[in-house]
Parts: structure tokens; C-alpha cells; sequence
């Protein structure tokens, strides 16, 4: 069985078919990108699997559990983690604590412990704050610690999306267009990170991607997708070659 | 039957004075995103230059009552200009705060100028009924509903046939792209605080025969207003004057029919429960934001 | 300026980051002990309620500041302590228990408004929240063999361990500082755990905490509830000082004073619901001074500047009249609330900040450094 499997999934608003009958799946350790023209149904899948949609129809798996009708935060505790296309961090807080609520699955203590702030909060906390570092250290954000969120740079604000997810440390991670907004040196950076994920955190990566450069440079397979249906799946080469995917992005 | 038609006509009558305000509420947050907490004083103020034109000054019903309605349109705009526009774009809750401020503020100034006495504006309507066999209908009441009807015929064709009108709706959806438009945001959102002043004290002066008015009236009728706006769905024009019909009849009949405390009450157990079961209210849109 | 040198993880996570810190609230601390020893009954009397109105202040910051849910229904919550209290205290329950009792209840009632309030946002939630603070007070006019109705309830005084604490001796001061302090510290201890984490989360992005494994709802409900439980809490000192509660005394109006403490105080840090307590329960002294010398001071300025006599008295009256104003309490409340959304949206404690920064960079301070961000208006039913 497949690590993460899709099997059949629709999605429609109204008569508008925003995702139709898409399957596919991701073996563990693999790097996934879909790719495809705007208004595919990229972003759509990745709000089915983090269930902020209920789809129409269909079955999500992972690790062999059903997960469909799971409630939308128990995906990430589930050790699926995601980033946003257009960014959802906490505006008025610090780097740190957005990358502390990113530890938010691993949190065991009960209320009354932490109004006391017990020693095992404290203890907990140390853990999180570690654990933090770490991920801070891996993505170089240790000049932004103790800034807030709200007057960093974009570029920034990307990489600690990217950051706040790794914290949970999720077995899969959905990336958004973690390319969209930054500059060619920042692609880069992001393409190495992608692929460390992978060898030093053991990370299975889904990624929408518009970049075919980042794309080629760090996925093992493509999903092209237009109309919310698949158009072709394969090695990044296969999938860019294929007669419908060049029809769909010519407009042919 | 008698008895329910009478309380119907009276609680329409009542509803509907709601419903004007509510308007107010709704034509400011459709254009601003703004919700003026203080659209209930604005609709007392309206009532007390109604009553110092009439009462005071001897002026002719209808000649007062324009003129109250352009002073309150002016002091509309310039509410707008010292409260509302230095703010605007900020966070609601800071806008909210500041037109409760300025709620405060005109309640006390009333209260000051004026006296905290009752006060009764005599009105063509105030007397006389109208007989339908058994039926006895005051005119003061009808004379609201009418009222109303008109008003919202006029506002409904200001908004949807002049350009004016779809400036406002263009400039509530997205005030940059209206400003890229060329639409003079500025001066729209000017023109719609002229305008919900406008309704407001058309409001304080047709409820005149009904309640009194006094420096408080305000508080007391905005915050049944605003049920009825919520209940009409916050940003739809007929959502807000069926709402206030709908809790101005629910009142009446809760007066009537229930045991004594029901009456005031009412109104706010139906609105948590349509909140319950409709988060947006009766006529509003769902939307989610796009992630 | 100082510079922290941080060597532990430790430091980033006590509630004094340094000794300065320790010194301050230290010598505040010290102020406050001595403060019933020194200060007038009046003002004594006064400094109480600012420990009352700080305590909702907090409690309020929690759910609105903290957690992003407006609430106009504050008042209910305190009525609903009170009224606890004073209900229990018929039948000899001893104060902890009651207290305690007190708190739990409006606790679990905050937690149920909770329950509903999930799926309302922005001013759907603050209708609500108006919504049942009116039904709470109709319950209480109406439920008279509870309540006592609109005659009202007395509150006997308050017995602990079995002395009696008068309402106004120094011991209810510090009965009242101590539930304060408690409250504050636990709050912070709440701020910097997971449970504090999530709050802000779901203030900034409901999406994004979901995403991250923050159940949303739950931690909604349980702000509701912790921020209910505080006020309860309030409630029963209110009512002890009060030593009378009806049902008019939670109105509207109170939850809209509670709401100007954290907002002239700044919606984001504790501080400024201290500040905005003090401000709001010291306005009334100040009005009346304003009435009592005011009109004197001036008069014998405008005689010292070469006023006649008959200028100076006639000065002396007018200013008198308008002091007396019925409704200048309310015209001042509204010219403030407006005067500091305009100019000071940080609030006091902002205000506070910003003096302290001006300082510390002398001569570098630039104004923009607190600009805050305008943003053109975007639908927000588009969100």
C-alpha cells in the first residue's frame, strides 16, 4: 500500500468542477510536485487533504488510515503539515512564538498545569523551545528570532511558513508555490531545503508548483493537472513532454 | 383576530421604525465596512432638531422636517469626517470603539442642550384613525409604514440605477480598486454618512407621534436596531427592514400575548437562535476566505 | 539601552526577563502594601475598584485581545458572579467556597455562550454577546425567588475564616489585590504555554492554527470560559463592595466601561488593563474635583491675572454650571474613547512605551517607529 493515496477525489462548487476524480499517490520519502496552469484545482487539493473543503466525493488515505472524515486538526496531528500560497502567519506575534504554535501537536499539558506553569510546563517548554532551534538553525532564521512577523520581508516570511511547518515535524508536508514571491536566489535556497527535508528529516514532500526549474530540480514524480482532472503523472521530463500538458499551457 | 390584526399593524409600525435605523447601520457598513454604533443617537439628534424647528421654533410639519433632515445629512458628513475618516482602514473593532465614543458623546450633549424631559413633536398624523368596519387603525402608524416603503423604493433605485449609487457598492467591496477606478472614495463615503444621517432623522421624526423623544431614545431603539440588522444579515437593505419588521412584530406580540418581561427579551432570543442556525442571518452571504 | 545577553532558554521564558523588572514591580509592590496605610478612605475605597475593574480588564483581554472575540457581554458575567455569591451566602456557605463556587458557575455559563459563538464572527459575535448579557439581566429582574428581583439583593459582609472583613478596611484591599496579582500571573503563565500560543493563533489566522493542529473551537470555548471565570470571580468582590446589587447595576453600559479599560489601556499587554482601570475608576474623583475646586482655582487665577472681583465670581460660576452639567461624565467618556482610537490606538501603556523608547534612543527616536499600518478596506465578507 501506498504511503498517501487520493483515491477518486471531487471536489465541486455549484456546477463548477474544481477537482474531478483525481487519484494519485505518494510512496514515502518521495517528493511529489503537481504542477498545472492557474485554476486547476492545485490549491484545492491541498484543502481537501488538510480538510478545510469536505470533498464532494472521494477517499483520502495515509499510512493506511481513512482520513477523510477526520476534523481539520487532527490532520496535523496526524503528521501532515502545509503551508499557504499566500502566506497565513501570526501577524502580530514573533517569529518565535509562530514557530512555537507549530509545536502545538506535541503539547501535553493540561490547562490548570500551565496557569501554575508546573515544572512540567516548564520542562515541556524547554523541549518545544529546543526543538524550535533546531528548525531555526536549519533554515538560518536566527537573525529573525525575536522579530515580529508583521514588517518582515516576504522572502522571510516564506521561509518561516516553511519553518512554523517543520516544527511539527510532519512525516508529510504540503508546500504551496513555496517558490511564488521570491526571487531566483531564494528558489535556490528553498530547492536545497526541500531536498535536505527530505534526506536529513526523513520528510515526504506534495508540492503545487508553478517554478519548472524548482520543479525539475527537486521532485522525483509530477502530477500535471488542468480542469481539475489529471492530465498526466511521471518523471518530471515525461510529464513537461506530454502532448497534453504542452496543449494545456499553450492554450491549444 | 381583531386584537392580532391591531397589534400586527402596530408591531409593522414599530418594526419599521427599527428598520429605518437599521438601515442606517446597514448603508454605512455596505459602503465602509464601518458599524456606526452610533446610528441610534444620530436618530434622536435627528428628532431634537425636528422638535426645535416644529416644537421650538413654530415651523411648518413638513418645512421642519426637511430641514432637519439637511442639517442632520450635514452633520452626517462631518461626524464622518472628524470620527469616522481618520481611522478608516483600521481594525473594526477601533472603528467600533469610536463611533460608541461618539454615541456617548451626543447622548450627553442632548441631554445638555435640550434637557433630559420627554419631548412630543405635533404632527399631521398624530391624530385621527382609520376605520376598516371594526378595525381602528391609528394614521401615525400608517404614516410610518408609508414612510418606509417609500424610503426603501428610493434608496433601492438610488443604489442599483444611478452611478452614484454603484460607486458606493464598488467602493464597500474593495475601497483600493474603486480608488484605482477613479471612483473619489472619499467623497462616496461622505455622501453615504449624509445619507444614513438622513434616514436616521427620518426615522426620529416619524417615531415622534409613537414614543416620545428624549436624550436616550436613541440608545433604547439603536440597540433594537441592531437585531435587526444582524437578523436582516448586516449589508442587505431589505434584510434590515424586514428584520426590523420582524422584531418590531415580535416585540408587539410578545407585549401582548406573553407574560410581563417576554416583551423585551424577545427580540434577542429569536436573534441568538437564527444566529445559531444561520451565522450570517437571514439574507447574508456565506463566504469563505480563499487560502 | 539595555542589552540582554542570553545564555539559557530560560531567559526567554520567566516573567521577569531581568533585575530591572524585579526592581519595579518590587517597589510597586511595596507602594501598594503601604497604600492603606496612607491614602485617604475615599481614595482607598476607589484603588479597590481599580483592582476590581483590572481583574475584568484582564479576563477581557484574554477573550478579545488575546483570543480576537469581541465581547459586549462582560457585565452579565460579573452579574452572574455576584449573584452567585450573594445567593450562596444566604445559606452560611463560607466565603472560599462560594468564591470559588462563584467562578465555576460563570465559568461553565461562559464556556456555554462559548459553544454558540463559535460560528459568529466580528459583529455577529458582538450582537450575540449583547444578546446575553440583556437576557441575563431580564433573568435577574425577573427570577424573583432567586434574585429578589428589581428590589434587589443586600450583601452581608464578608467572613473569612471567621473575622468579619468589612467592605472597607484594608483587609478587602488585599483580599481584592491578591485575586489581581493571581490573575495576572496566571495569565502570563497561560501566554507563554501552548494553550496562550493557540489563542494568538486564532486571532491571527484561524486557517493557519487549524493547520497546525490547534483544535480552534475547543480553545475558543476555553477562552470564553477562562475569561468568564475571572469576571466571576470580580463579580463576588463587586458585589462585596458594593454591599447591594440589582439588576440595573449590569447594563450595557458596564460592559462598554470594561471594554474602554483594555482599549485606553492597549489591547495588547496586561499592562494596559491596570492602566485602563486606573483611568476609568479615577475619572469619577476627578470629575469631582473638577465640580469642587476647579471653579475656585480658576476664579483666583483670573483675580491674580487683574480680573475684577465681579469678573472673577462670575467666572467662578459659570465655570461651576458647566461642572454640574447633568451628562458632562458621559460627553468626557465619549470625547476620550474618540480622542484615543484617534490618537492613541496603542493605548496608555502604548503611550507609556513610546516615552520609554524616546529615551532610551535619545536623540535617534523616530515617530514612525509605532506607525501603525493603514490598510485600504477590504470587504470582510470577503474573509
Amino acid at each position: 500500500m501506498s504511503y498517501f493515496r487520493a483515491e477518486n477525489l471531487s471536489l465541486r462548487f455549484g456546477g463548477l468542477k474544481a477537482v474531478d476524480a483525481v487519484s494519485f499517490a505518494v510512496e514515502k520519502g518521495e517528493i511529489l510536485s503537481i504542477i498545472g496552469p492557474n485554476g486547476a484545482g492545485k490549491s484545492s487539493i491541498f484543502n481537501l487533504i488538510s480538510r478545510i473543503y469536505r470533498p464532494t466525493s472521494g477517499r483520502i488515505f495515509f499510512e493506511d488510515q481513512d482520513i477523510t472524515e477526520e476534523p481539520p486538526y487532527d490532520i496535523a496531528r496526524l503528521g501532515i503539515a502545509r503551508t499557504f500560497q499566500n502566506i497565513e502567519l501570526f501577524e502580530n506575534a514573533t517569529v518565535l512564538s509562530n514557530l512555537l504554535v507549530g509545536r502545538h501537536r506535541h503539547s501535553t499539558t493540561q490547562l490548570w498545569q500551565e496557569l501554575l506553569f508546573l515544572p512540567s510546563v516548564r520542562a515541556n517548554e524547554k523541549v518545544h523551545r529546543r526543538r524550535v532551534e533546531q528548525v531555526i538553525e536549519f533554515l538560518d532564521l536566527e537573525a529573525y528570532r525575536d522579530k515580529p512577523i508583521s514588517g518582515l520581508p516576504y522572502g522571510v516570511r516564506k521561509v518561516i511558513e516553511l519553518a512554523r511547518a517543520l516544527c511539527s515535524e510532519p512525516k508529510l508536508i504540503l508546500l504551496d508555490e513555496p517558490s511564488s514571491g521570491l526571487n531566483v536566489e531564494e528558489t535556490d535556497d528553498m530547492s536545497f531545503w526541500i531536498r535536505d527535508m527530505r534526506r536529513e528529516l526523513g520528510v515526504t514532500v506534495l508540492m503545487v508548483e508553478h517554478d519548472m526549474s524548482l520543479v525539475n530540480r527537486v521532485s522525483d514524480r509530477v502530477i500535471a493537472l488542468n480542469y481539475g482532472r489529471v492530465l498526466a503523472m511521471g518523471s518530471p521530463a515525461e510529464v513537461q513532454q506530454h502532448p497534453d500538458v504542452v496543449a494545456a499551457y499553450l492554450g491549444a | 383576530m381583531l386584537d392580532f390584526v391591531q397589534q400586527l399593524v402596530s408591531g409593522v409600525a414599530l418594526g419599521c421604525v427599527y428598520g429605518l435605523i437599521a438601515l442606517g447601520f446597514v448603508l454605512v457598513y455596505k459602503a465602509t465596512e464601518v458599524v456606526n454604533f452610533a446610528q441610534g443617537d444620530l436618530m434622536m439628534l435627528g428628532g431634537f432638531f425636528a422638535f426645535t424647528f416644529i416644537g421650538m421654533l413654530g415651523l411648518n410639519y413638513w418645512v421642519g422636517f426637511a430641514g432637519a433632515v439637511a442639517a442632520m445629512a450635514a452633520f452626517g458628513m462631518l461626524a464622518e469626517r472628524i470620527v469616522v475618516r481618520p481611522i478608516l482602514g483600521y481594525p473594526q473593532f477601533s472603528i467600533i470603539m469610536a463611533t460608541i465614543g461618539l454615541g456617548y458623546f451626543l447622548r450627553s450633549v442632548a441631554g445638555m442642550i435640550w434637557g433630559t424631559d420627554d419631548f412630543k413633536i405635533e404632527t399631521p398624523f398624530s391624530q385621527g384613525v382609520l376605520r376598516l368596519g371594526s378595525l381602528v387603525l391609528a394614521y401615525d402608524k400608517l404614516s410610518v409604514i408609508a414612510a418606509t416603503i417609500i424610503l426603501c423604493a428610493l434608496l433601492y433605485l438610488f443604489f442599483n440605477k444611478t452611478t452614484l449609487g454603484t460607486a458606493m457598492r464598488a467602493s464597500s467591496e474593495n475601497m483600493l480598486a474603486a480608488y484605482y477606478m477613479g471612483i473619489p472614495v472619499k467623497r462616496v463615503v461622505s455622501i453615504v454618512w449624509a445619507i444614513s444621517a438622513a434616514v436616521a432623522t427620518c426615522a426620529g421624526v416619524l417615531l415622534a407621534p409613537i414614543t416620545f423623544i428624549h436624550s436616550n431614545v436613541g440608545l433604547v431603539l439603536g440597540l433594537k436596531a441592531f437585531p435587526a440588522a444582524v437578523l436582516g444579515g448586516f449589508g442587505s437593505i431589505p434584510g434590515a427592514v424586514v428584520g426590523g419588521v420582524l422584531i418590531g412584530v415580535i416585540e408587539s406580540m410578545a407585549g401582548f400575548y406573553l407574560p410581563e418581561g417576554w416583551k423585551d427579551v424577545a427580540p434577542y432570543l429569536v436573534l441568538l437562535a437564527v444566529l445559531l442556525l444561520k451565522p450570517e442571518g437571514l439574507f447574508g452571504l456565506h463566504v469563505r476566505k480563499k487560502v | 539601552m539595555r542589552f540582554l545577553f542570553k545564555t539559557d532558554y530560560e531567559d526567554d521564558i520567566r516573567l521577569f526577563p531581568h533585575s530591572g523588572y524585579v526592581v519595579s514591580y518590587g517597589s510597586l509592590f511595596a507602594v501598594l502594601l503601604v497604600a492603606p496605610y496612607v491614602l485617604s478612605s475615599y481614595l482607598m475605597s476607589q484603588l479597590v475598584f481599580v483592582c476590581i475593574y483590572a481583574t475584568v480588564g484582564v479576563a477581557l483581554l484574554i477573550l478579545t485581545g488575546f483570543t480576537g472575540q469581541a465581547s459586549l457581554g462582560h457585565a452579565a458575567f460579573l452579574a452572574i458572579g455576584a449573584y452567585t455569591a450573594v445567593y450562596l451566602q444566604q445559606f452560611n456557605v463560607p466565603f472560599p467556597v462560594y468564591f470559588l463556587a462563584a467562578g465555576l458557575l460563570t465559568g461553565v455559563i461562559g464556556a456555554l455562550v462559548g459553544f454558540p459563538a463559535l460560528r459568529l464572527q466580528g459583529i455577529y459575535l458582538v450582537i450575540a454577546t449583547i444578546s446575553f448579557a440583556f437576557i441575563v439581566e431580564e433573568i435577574l429582574a425577573r427570577w424573583e425567588s432567586v434574585t429578589n428581583g428589581n428590589e434587589g439583593m443586600r450583601v452581608k459582609a464578608l467572613s473569612l475564616f471567621g473575622t468579619a472583613v468589612s467592605r472597607d478596611s484594608p483587609a478587602f484591599y488585599f483580599l481584592c489585590l491578591a485575586v489581581l496579582v493571581l490573575t495576572i500571573v496566571g495569565t502570563l503563565n497561560l501566554l507563554r504555554s501552548p494553550t496562550g500560543r493557540a489563542f494568538v493563533a486564532i486571532r491571527d489566522s484561524e486557517t493557519a492554527a487549524r493547520s497546525m493542529g490547534v483544535n480552534v473551537a475547543l480553545y475558543k470555548v476555553k477562552s470564553f470560559a477562562i475569561s468568564a471565570a475571572i469576571t466571576g470571580f470580580a463579580g463576588v468582590l463587586f458585589a462585596h463592595k458594593l454591599s447591594f446589587i440589582s439588576p440595573e447595576m449590569f447594563t450595557l453600559q458596564l460592559s462598554i466601561e470594561f471594554i474602554i479599560v483594555i482599549l485606553i489601556g492597549g489591547t495588547f499587554s496586561l499592562h494596559g488593563a491596570v492602566l485602563g482601570a486606573i483611568f476609568i475608576v479615577m475619572i469619577d474623583p476627578f470629575l469631582t474635583y473638577l465640580k469642587d475646586d476647579m471653579p475656585g482655582i480658576i476664579a483666583g487665577v483670573a483675580a491674580t491675572l487683574g480680573a475684577g472681583k465681579e469678573r472673577a465670581a462670575h467666572i467662578q460660576d459659570g465655570i461651576a454650571a458647566f461642572a454640574s452639567l447633568n451628562g458632562l461624565k458621559g460627553a468626557i467618556y465619549g470625547v476620550i474613547i474618540v480622542l484615543f482610537v484617534l490618537f492613541e490606538p496603542l493605548g496608555l501603556y502604548g503611550r507609556w512605551l513610546k516615552i520609554k523608547l524616546f529615551f532610551q534612543l535619545f536623540p535617534l527616536y523616530k515617530r514612525a517607529t509605532f506607525k501603525r499600518q493603514k490598510i485600504y478596506v477590504k470587504s470582510e465578507r470577503n474573509r
